[in-house]
């Protein structure tokens, strides 16, 4: 980079630090001192200095001699044998038995200070009594261990002779001081460093630009301070709709740009819609309470033909499953018209597509394409592929002309929209479809094959009881929230409705 | 889901290397792979192939599947004089049919015991319904002694000694002390008489659909003939049972004869084995499958799935082999020709048709109430419609109107009434994460229709609640995030204060559009907040979002 943009990149902190930092390295408390801003300003400065190769740094360990807990006490204070000293002078005498009441010294305090007093020659003893030592005239003079204390932190190799001798002393006597390992950091120019703090950094660039400025035009001729762009920002995080939901309304686009309409409809459901219209014999395992969610002590109401003319659709499907429908076996049993009005919560969003037919049925306005993404409920155990609450996505196209080969095509644009190049479609059963289909991916993880959903044409025993002769009608359900937990990178489909508020803040947007 | 598991070492004797390229196949056959562990092989057999849940037959599906075996006829043996079974009428009114089959000339090892005794077990467990619609019984031929009677007794009558027991029981104690019987008792539940199938000694073989005697219902490998039978309610399940395993012995290469049924309602000769005939068209399965396939094709593909084929002058004709369960319908062929033709090789094709896409109304508003919400910096969540009476508690204290689920495998076991509740749970679950948290869910909540106008007797609803939550929160909050929203949305509310022990004394008011309420704002009350473990204030909204999307009930 140009010297000159350097230049004009330094920050306030950056110019007032530059030049202080030394050929050699030099420990941060110099220059902290040099520049008289506070350690951690100068520890950003030089980090934001480094980052521009201006300045190196290096971590040294180094011992220290600093204050211990009784030594700030006493810096604060008085050392004890000052204390006694003044108590002396002052009472010309003392009896050796007093110095602890008269000095307000406790024990292990006077009996030091008399130790160390006497060793200085400062005090005599006579007849028990305390007295000042005659040598000795001025007691303003400061001693040895007095200066030192002021002086500390200190480090260790720097320390003198006598310095040392003090150490030995004072370590002897509690908590005065304490010796530490310290990591230090040392700082020093490089060689473009030593080039840009010789260009003797200007201290009139434009650091933030103010209302002011632009009502003074003051900018004019001036120089903005130039940004590290690199430099990491604290994070925000904005509020946004839950991913499953975006990954929804991706989805729905999909289908909608394909010209499908949108079907919803209730969670809670009669078997009759869920099941029965849908050629699911009433003895099927599915419809046993170990697999499907039945509401305690209700009963629906099946629907009720509105004038004389309509279809009993009740007596319809009963047709289907007894193989009164032409062509068919049927299941082989007297239909029962009260498991039919079992209520449960919907095992699949198929019984939306039962109703709309009937609804089609109506008018008979096909080709007809709808679609429908929406939770559907399993008593199951949960485990990393399967969830008792999960959201398929559904489709129908009701048409003349619709065949095996169009469920293919519908099937493989949703899913490659949907970021999947690679399916596998293989033959699969459901009561009410044939030919039926399933659709894997491979999980890239749990290296296994895993099934996306099923889809088919209706069998005639779904349509003739509602149309009155066999449509095709190319349908599928399918699981949608395995479909966008690779894009969002989860591995198990409990984290799926965890509402993790640090996750949902981090987490990607759905994007194809 | 009914797995069928084999060993690769006798899969490769009977069809060939097991090649990742069969291991495809097989899954393209319609019984994906489930697993590949060591020398075992699982693969999952659909509740619509019940004839593929023996290794036998299995194996054969696979060589006609992959070209190396043509259909397979199944040769049965006339009756011999003395084999016969009659089906008293006592028997009639709690277990009103059985059929049957001999089989001579076996050669069992572990393995094939084994094999029978496991299709036995899963063909109960699936067509079977766990016994309720038929049961199996496999007897050795030299143990018993023709004609048989199928009949009924009542219960202090009957007395044997049952399979995995040592001593004799009668079919009280049976009933009640009997793992079989302790299983599958309530099956017999409500009769004053239990079926029994007794021999010409009198001695009583088994009592169907619980437990066979021990002296006459153990096959070992010794064992070189067998008498099956099959009883349940409906023959034509029973017929398509026997077939299955009659279709697994000859597979084993034992001859099997047929017996002379004499049943009251009608004498008939079992097992029958005949095909069953399904009439179609060309152009119904070409247009069905998008494809144009010729007559001598078609042929090709049925063939491969062991469907045999006929053309006549009124069109042509399926000859479906009689174990088969899962043709019910001509288009059950398309499948199946489908399957031939194999699924990977189908051009996918959107066709070209036009019609009109249409998003539904309420979708888009409420898109558009979270897209406002989002921009306020609020983050949406999306949580389980299930909960539990506990939770709804944590704040509706004396809540009594539950919709409760039956047997949940989860403690899960309760339909939501509200979304606020789930709000405080994540908050609640949220506490590492940095505050101000400022959540919203729209989805349906759940209550009982007393006006008994829905279908179902539930009213579904779609809500929208929001909770902020930081050291500090208020009224005040919540309140502008009401306001903002309502005039994003052009709709306009009205607050009035209101009494509601959720919400701080004074710091609650319902909220009403057009003079009906349709919410409550206000501060969480400590003791609640407390119930669910939450540290810090709570300022929230729940409403109902009726108003601006409608009635989401089926009337």
């Amino acid at each position: 980079m140009d010297e000159n943009l350097i230049v004009e990149s330094l920050s306030p902190i950056e110019r007032l630090t530059l030049p202080a930092v030394k050929k050699d390295f030099e420990g941060v408390d110099e220059v902290s001192f040099k520049t008289s801003q506070d350690k951690t300003t100068v520890l950003r400065a030089i980090t934001f200095l480094k980052n521009k190769g201006l300045v190196e740094t290096k971590e040294l360990e180094r011992r220290v001699v600093d204050l211990g807990v009784l030594g700030i006490n006493y810096l604060k204070k008085e050392l004890p044998e000052r204390t006694l000293l003044n108590c002396v002078f002052h009472k010309r005498e003392l009896p050796i038995s007093e110095i602890k009441n008269a000095c307000g010294l406790n024990d292990n305090e006077s009996k030091i200070s008399l130790g160390t007093l006497k060793k200085k020659g400062f005090v005599i003893i006579e007849d028990g009594k305390l007295k000042i030592a005659k040598k000795f005239d001025d007691i303003s003079v400061k001693f040895p261990e007095e200066l030192f204390l002021e002086k500390l932190p200190l480090d260790f190799s720097t320390l003198s002779k006598e310095e040392l001798a003090l150490v030995e002393e004072l370590k002897s006597r509690r908590e005065i001081i304490q010796i530490e390992t310290d990591k230090i950091t040392s700082v020093k120019l490089t060689e473009l460093g030593l080039k840009i703090s010789k260009l003797n950094p200007k201290n009139d660039l434009i650091e933030q630009l103010t209302p002011e400025i632009l009502r003074k035009s003051s900018w004019k001729g001036k120089t903005f301070r130039r940004y590290d762009l690199s430099f990491p920002v604290p994070k925000i995080y904005g509020g946004k709709r839950h991913f499953v939901n975006q990954a929804k309304d991706y989805a729905k686009s999909i289908w909608l740009e394909m010209g499908f309409k949108e079907m919803t409809g209730n969670l809670v459901e009669t078997s009759f819609w869920v099941f029965d219209s849908l050629f699911t014999a009433q003895d099927h395992p599915v419809r046993e309470m170990q697999d499907t969610f039945y509401l305690k002590n209700l009963t629906g109401k099946l629907p009720v033909k509105v004038d004389k003319k309509e279809k009993d659709i009740i007596l319809e499907i009963k047709k289907a499953h007894e193989g009164k429908v032409e062509g068919s076996l049927g299941w082989k049993y007297d239909w029962n018209e009260n498991d039919a009005r079992k209520i449960l919560l919907r095992t699949h969003t198929t019984s939306l597509s039962a109703r709309k037919l009937l609804e089609i049925s109506k008018t008979n306005e096909f080709p007809a394409k709808y679609f429908a993404i929406g939770k559907c409920f399993r008593n199951e155990t949960i485990d990393w592929s399967h969830g008792f609450e999960f959201n398929q996505t559904e489709g129908i196209v009701v048409d003349e002309n619709a065949n095996f080969r169009q469920l293919l095509g519908y099937l493989v644009d949703f899913y490659k929209k949907m970021g999947y190049e690679k399916i596998r479609i293989r033959p699969a059963y459901f009561a009410y479809t044939e030919p039926s289909l399933e659709i894997d991916i491979f999980h890239p993880v749990h290296k296994k094959w895993v099934e996306l959903g099923g889809a088919g044409m209706f069998r005639p025993e779904v349509t003739i009881p509602i149309f009155g002769r066999h449509i095709p009608v190319l349908a599928w359900g399918q699981g949608f929230d395995r479909i966008i937990t690779e894009f969002f990178k989860i591995n198990d489909l409990r984290e799926v409705y965890k509402n993790d508020i640090t996750k949902l803040r981090e987490m990607r947007y759905w994007r194809k | 889901m009914t797995i069928l598991t084999f060993s690769k070492k006798e899969f490769e004797v009977k069809v060939g290397k097991f090649t990742k390229e069969i291991e495809e196949k097989i899954t393209m056959m319609g019984t994906p792979i489930d697993s590949i562990d060591g020398d075992e092989i699982s693969v999952e057999v659909f509740p619509n192939r019940p004839d593929l849940l023996s290794f036998q037959n299995f194996t054969r599906a696979v060589l006609m599947f992959i070209g190396k075996k043509s259909i397979q006829k199944f040769n049965l043996n006339k009756p011999e004089k003395n084999l016969i079974v009659n089906v008293e009428k006592a028997v009639k009114g709690v277990r009103p049919y059985t059929v049957c089959a001999v089989a001579k000339d076996l050669k069992l090892d572990d393995s094939k015991i084994k094999e029978l005794i496991d299709l036995q077990e899963k063909l109960h467990g699936s067509i079977g319904r766990k016994r309720k619609k038929l049961a199996i019984g496999i007897y050795p031929l030299d143990k018993i002694k023709f004609p048989i009677r199928f009949t009924s007794k009542r219960f202090d009558e009957i007395s044997f000694v049952p399979l995995e027991s040592k001593k004799e029981m009668n079919a009280k104690s049976i009933l009640k002390n009997h793992p079989a019987g302790i299983e599958y008792g309530h099956l017999l539940e409500g009769h004053q008489v239990y079926p029994v199938f007794i021999d010409a000694d009198g001695k009583i073989l088994s009592m169907p659909p619980i437990i066979n005697s021990d002296e006459t219902g153990r096959i070992n490998e010794k064992t070189k003939e067998v008498f099956i039978e099959c009883s349940g309610f409906n023959l034509h399940y029973l017929n398509k049972a026997l077939n299955i395993i009659v279709s697994t012995l000859i597979e084993m290469n034992a001859k099997v004869y047929q017996v002379n049924v004499k049943d009251s309602s009608g004498n008939f000769i079992s097992p029958d084995m005949s095909s069953q005939e399904v009439k179609f068209k060309l152009e119904d399965v070409n247009k069905t499958l998008g494809l144009s396939l010729t007559e001598k094709q078609i042929k090709t593909y049925l063939a491969k799935m062991g469907i045999d084929f006929m053309s006549s002058k009124s069109g042509y004709t399926a000859l479906v082999p009689a174990l088969r369960t899962d043709i019910l319908h001509w288009i059950d062929l398309t499948e199946e020709i489908a399957i031939a033709y194999g699924y990977e090789n189908f051009v996918p094709e959107v066709p070209k048709i036009s019609t009109i896409a249409q998003e539904d109304i309420s979708e888009k508003r409420k898109n558009t109430i979270s897209t406002i919400l989002s921009s306020l910096g609020l983050i949406e969540t999306s949580s389980f419609h299930l909960t539990n009476k506990k939770d709804i508690k944590k704040m509706h204290f004396d809540f009594k109107e539950f919709l409760e689920i039956e047997n949940s495998k989860t403690e899960r076991d309760t339909l939501r009434m509200d979304i606020l509740s789930n709000l405080l749970q994540i908050l609640s679950e949220n506490s590492n994460s940095s505050y101000p948290q400022k959540i919203f869910e729209i989805g349906v909540t759940f209550s009982k229709d007393k006006s008994n106008k829905t279908e179902t007797g539930v009213n579904e609803k779609c809500s929208l609640a929001i909770a902020l939550t930081d050291e500090v929160i208020s009224f005040t909050d919540a309140v502008q995030v009401l306001e903002y929203l309502f005039k994003m949305l052009d709709e306009e509310f009205k607050i009035e204060q209101v009494e509601n022990s959720n919400y701080i004394a004074g710091r609650v008011g319902r909220i009403l559009v057009s003079g009906k309420e349709i919410g409550f704002i206000g501060e969480i009350a400590p003791r609640v907040l407390r119930n669910w473990k939450l540290k810090m204030p709570v300022a929230s909204i729940e409403i109902d979002l009726e108003f601006l999307l409608g009635s989401r009930n089926n009337l």
